[in-house]
């Protein structure tokens, strides 16, 4: 038995705003406004629902997991090999909304499979350009 | 204040730089005369670009009588492939963007 083939990562972001949860509730689930701050989609806030992110780097293939409305929002995201899940909770707080954004599911090996030949290098340094353009 | 993935990234962006830098990953140690016959421009501008990318970390330079060598540091890459770092990196700024459109959707 090993320990690491069902070991996985995740990436946790947390922050409070100072807005409703309706109104995050609605940045994070109308597609006009998903694409103001992630990517171009065709999100439609359906349980089973498929949708793309579209990026200027690629896409990312979802599937609307779970909603509840004002409260939670889980889809699957898989691009680039990776499969993972985003699950949004948002909880009111005195001063607006705490909003935690958890991706889970990083197996090693689909780092491995990230960070080797066919996602690495040559495509990574092709890309540059572009993810630099993004930062600026 | 730029991170670290900032300064490597910018250090690459220039097609030059990057052409020097993935030539040292291919070809392995190299002196500045051998960089600059491949580069295509001239040798105080390649020497330049070995010092932002040197700044970088990307790039270590051995002294050996005249001559310098340099050679790629790959492992400074590793950041930029691992998954979780990038993509929290990714979210940051993500959550950055929402937070400027909850402020618009104020207005």
């Amino acid at each position: 038995m090993t320990m690491t083939s069902t070991e996985t990562r995740s990436v946790v972001i947390e922050r409070d705003f100072a807005h409703a949860p309706d109104k995050i509730w609605r940045a994070l689930t109308q597609p006009h406004l998903i694409a103001e701050w992630l990517m171009k989609n065709d999100f439609v806030p359906t349980v089973d629902h498929r949708f793309t992110l579209t990026g200027d780097w690629g896409s990312v293939d979802c599937k609307v997991l779970e909603i509840e409305p004002q409260r939670a929002l889980a889809y699957s995201w898989d691009a680039m090999g990776l499969e993972s899940v985003v699950t949004w909770t948002l909880t009111p707080s005195a001063t607006g909304t705490h909003v935690r954004m958890e991706q889970a599911g990083f197996r090693p090996d689909q780092q491995q499979a990230f960070a080797g030949a066919k996602f690495g290098w040559q495509k990574f340094l092709a890309n540059l350009d572009e993810v630099v353009a993004r930062i600026d | 204040m730029p991170t670290p993935h900032d300064i490597i990234f910018s250090a690459l962006a220039d097609p030059t730089r990057r052409g020097i830098f993935e030539r040292l990953c291919r070809g392995g140690e190299q002196t500045v005369g051998g960089l600059t016959a491949a580069a295509g421009v001239s040798q105080p501008a390649v020497s330049k670009h070995l010092g932002v990318l040197k700044k970088a970390g990307l790039v270590l330079d051995r002294h050996e009588g005249r001559q310098t060598h340099y050679t790629a540091r790959r492992q400074a890459l590793a950041p930029l492939l691992d998954w979780t770092s990038q993509m929290t990196e990714f979210w940051e700024s993500r959550f950055d963007d929402l937070d400027d459109l909850l402020k618009r959707m104020d207005q």
